[in-house]
């Protein structure tokens, strides 16, 4: 690789030369920090983030936002969770009459569930019109209350061992640290998410749509139904996301995923994503989710304050979109 | 005691590439009413920028109350006694009209506005006026005639030495252009000197004392109205012989494939028809406003059609979106390139295959997107280092021909330009004319829509002319009508028979 070349890779993937510089760091300040423990730790604490992130990236890409994907979390967790308890915990199930059902069904009726208000969002944004964020807000309070009610805000434990298995389940193990499915499922959403970024008309619609909607509509694309796909999506990861938390922690909590969307729209900002529109890469968004990630954790391992943590995230996300809006700047 | 309030010496303005105004010159007195002339395109707005400061004269000499001045924004220009009224208004809708009369000098009592003499001036300022608007109203509840007058009495509240009215009357009714003519004439009788910007030749003789025509960015002269006639006023406007740098090539021209009928849409469009044959080039002519854009966005899908059909091949089409009718093989190079052209974030590949994307399957075919792409960079001679290469730094005559070869990518049958060579340098205008006609020359049907009358007389076989969003004339090549002076005469809304003579 010759000097010009190398300085161009650089400046395309100066996210990566970050994300590296944050290993190096953390390598030198804590000795556990490259562990295979501590990194398969970082991977599956971020897993279910990062299903957010490459769902509601879209919708950034698009020029909208969702504010919904963390109560949706919460919601299809519930849902989900209410339909896999233990028979035998009988008649203390949120449903004691409920038959002993598959596993499968409470996964799909969860899905459906928070599919449901992806289709909503999409629908109202696209037809009404009305700001992505104010739509998306809307649905946010309203699937976070609707758990709540739905529970009672009781929790939903006892939850079937085969159900805690589609997060838990221990592939196989690597240095003595143990890898779950979790992480996987984190990597082919990822991978699907980028897949139809590059390889499909949607994702080309869709990069169109957020630079610049009246051209493609002028293009012949239909700006409306794939508007209503982007928010549809972003709500199915939300769905999956919500579903491994239930899994993974062993109950359904009307409580959990607040602020999720939050940490998924810093991850896809710091990775890149523009919020005028139309910008997105799958390397950067990842590149995103892994340096907010070890952020957290390193800073756990040093020891900071937690409400310090909280600082660090804002001006790194701040510092993201400075850097990013001035590299547009100086190229107009 | 120079007998001139203003006077513009030698203006030169240059933009990179274009050289859009050449040494013109305008010279007001004060207590008269000067109207300002020429074709889209001819510098007027472009003089009345540099004026008040919006552009920087490139050189020339300003004038102004007997000493030199160049501002540098149009607020210097106001406080100097300089005020504008755009085509364009900028009320602020959410608030009482006389916040937006005082907006930027509200009076002050102490620390606080004084809103109760905001009131006072402004009932006082609209019953001199002759006025009848709530001061209290909210701005966004007026009609746009109602903030038409407003912002008229705002610039006169500045009493300014020079009043620019830049195609006032364009929303108003007949009554509130008799009733703005007052105010005109008692500025007027107050010795302000006023420049008048309009299109119509009518309102132009019935208010002007004198006038300064501009072509093509140069002065071509100033007449007394009183010594003048709108015939020859016209001629002055187009004025220059329409020579052969379009490369219409004769081609032969096939059998009817496009027809509208009886179009509609709102008040921009009004039972407008016409029809297309194979092989044509069909121009549009009319003045900025005209309907021609709403005609074409309307067909396209864009623009909501109230009534009218559209026909293809003879057979009737259904069009609720783009989509329905790029799949019947038509294209639409818009006439805002940024605002619904080009994604300018995205590459030239990205923008070249836009409208074709249907093509390429699932997953979608990277190899042929890269061969159509370099295809039509190729054909179209684009200027670029790569297709990768965002649109947005390439030059405006290179994104048009990115945006022409995605519509060529199309293949369509009839092919709609609207402005195709708008605010591109002489170069690629040639190109694309010749681009233009070969695509006749292939069997497409061609609608270009300029309101350049060389372009568009240069190019076509007919011509459509268009005035407030009616058809007035379609002029064929060869024919008696066919002359620049008619052609303008119609596209200024002067009707077949009372042009007979020309």
């Amino acid at each position: 690789m010759n000097p010009t070349k190398a300085k161009r890779w650089v400046s395309q993937n100066s996210i990566w030369v970050v994300l590296i510089f944050m290993v190096v760091l953390m390598t030198v300040l804590s000795p556990t920090f490259l562990t295979a423990k501590n990194i398969v730790s970082v991977l599956t604490t971020e897993s279910i983030t990062g299903i957010l992130t490459v769902g509601v990236m879209w919708c950034i890409l698009s020029k909208g936002i969702d504010l919904s994907p963390g109560a949706l979390v919460a919601l299809t967790g519930v849902v989900t969770s209410s339909l896999a308890q233990k028979f035998t915990y009988g008649a203390s199930r949120l449903f004691p009459n409920l038959p002993d059902i598959p596993v499968i069904v409470a996964i799909a009726a969860g899905l459906a569930v928070g599919t449901f208000f992806g289709l909503i969002n999409g629908l109202l944004i696209a037809y009404t019109k009305i700001p992505a964020f104010i739509a998306t807000l809307g649905t946010q309070l309203i699937a976070r209350a609707l758990a709540q009610l739905y529970t009672n805000a009781y929790p939903i434990p006892e939850l079937k061992p085969a159900f805690k298995n589609v997060a838990q389940l221990e592939l196989f193990s690597v240095f003595g640290a143990s890898v779950t499915v979790i992480i996987v499922i984190f990597i082919v959403f990822a991978c699907i998410s980028g897949f139809m970024l590059t390889q499909t008309r949607f994702g080309k619609a869709i990069y169109a749509i957020g630079g610049n909607d009246q051209a493609a509509r002028v293009a012949g694309i239909n700006v409306e139904k794939n508007i209503i796909k982007v928010y549809t999506w972003c709500a199915f990861c939300a769905s999956v996301g919500g579903i491994l938390l239930a899994a993974r922690s062993g109950a359904g909590n009307s409580s959990v995923g607040v602020n999720y969307e939050l940490d998924a729209i810093a991850a896809a900002t710091v990775g890149g994503t523009s919020h005028s529109g139309g910008v997105c890469r799958i390397s950067g968004v990842i590149a995103g989710i892994l340096i907010m990630g070890i952020l957290k954790n390193g800073m756990m391992l040093l020891k900071i304050s937690p409400y310090l943590q909280q600082v660090c995230k804002g001006l790194i996300i701040i510092a993201a979109v400075v850097f990013d809006m001035r590299k547009n700047a100086k190229k107009s | 005691m120079n007998e001139y309030i203003l006077e513009m010496t030698d203006i030169v303005k240059e933009f990179p590439g274009v050289r859009a105004l050449d040494g013109v010159e305008l010279r007001l007195r004060p207590g008269k009413v000067h109207g300002l002339m020429g074709e889209n395109g001819a510098g007027k707005s472009t003089l009345m920028k540099c004026l008040i400061g919006i552009y920087h004269k490139t050189s020339g000499n300003i004038r102004f109350k007997g000493r030199d001045i160049d501002f540098k924004s149009p607020i210097e220009a106001l406080q100097n006694g300089i005020s504008m009224i755009h085509q364009e208004l900028n009320p602020v809708l959410e608030r009482p009209v006389s916040d937006n009369v005082w907006l930027g000098r509200e009076p002050y009592k102490g620390i606080r506005i004084d809103h109760q003499k905001m009131r006072r001036d402004t009932i006082e300022l609209f019953k001199e006026m002759d006025l009848n608007i709530d001061p209290d109203e909210k701005m966004g509840n007026l009609t746009v005639a109602q903030m038409q007058m407003v912002e008229i009495c705002k610039a006169v509240s500045y009493h300014p030495d020079v009043m620019i009215l830049d195609e006032p009357t364009s929303s108003l009714t007949e009554g509130e252009v008799v009733h703005l003519f007052e105010i005109i004439r008692k500025l007027r009788a107050e010795g302000c000197a006023l420049i008048y910007i309009s299109h119509k030749m009518d309102e132009i003789f019935q208010i002007c004392d004198e006038m300064t025509t501009l072509r093509d960015g140069r002065f071509v002269g100033h007449d007394l109205a009183a010594e003048t006639n709108v015939d020859a006023l016209i001629t002055r406007m187009v004025g220059r012989e329409v020579t052969n740098m379009f490369p219409k090539t004769p081609c032969e021209i096939g059998e009817t494939i496009f027809e509208v009928e009886g179009l509609c849409s709102g008040k921009q469009v009004k039972n407008v028809s016409f029809s297309l044959r194979r092989g044509e080039i069909l121009g549009f002519a009319g003045l900025v406003g005209a309907g021609r854009t709403e005609t074409v966005e309307t067909i396209f899908g864009i623009r909501r059609r109230d009534s009218g059909v559209i026909r293809k091949g003879g057979r009737e089409l259904h069009i609720a979106s783009p989509r329905d009718v790029i799949r019947e093989r038509i294209a639409l190079l818009t006439e805002d390139r940024r605002g619904n052209g080009i994604v300018g974030i995205r590459s030239i590949k990205d923008n070249t295959i836009l409208a074709n994307l249907p093509a390429y399957g699932f997953p979608i075919d990277h190899k042929r997107i890269n061969e159509d792409t370099d295809k039509y960079v190729r054909a179209m001679n684009t200027k670029t280092p790569s297709t990768e290469q965002l649109i947005m730094y390439l030059s405006g005559g290179n994104q048009q021909k990115v945006l022409i070869g995605r519509w060529l990518l199309t293949d369509p049958d009839v092919l709609i330009m609207d402005e195709p060579t708008r605010g591109i340098d002489v170069g690629a205008k040639a190109e694309i004319h010749t681009l233009i006609s070969k695509l006749a020359g292939e069997g497409k049907a061609v609608i270009l829509i300029s309101s350049e009358l060389p372009e568009v007389m240069g190019m076509s076989d007919r011509i459509v002319t268009m005035y407030e969003g009616e058809v007035t004339g379609v002029v064929a090549r060869g024919s008696a009508a066919w002359s620049a002076e008619h052609i303008m005469a119609l596209c200024h809304g002067q009707s077949e028979d009372t042009h007979r003579n020309t």
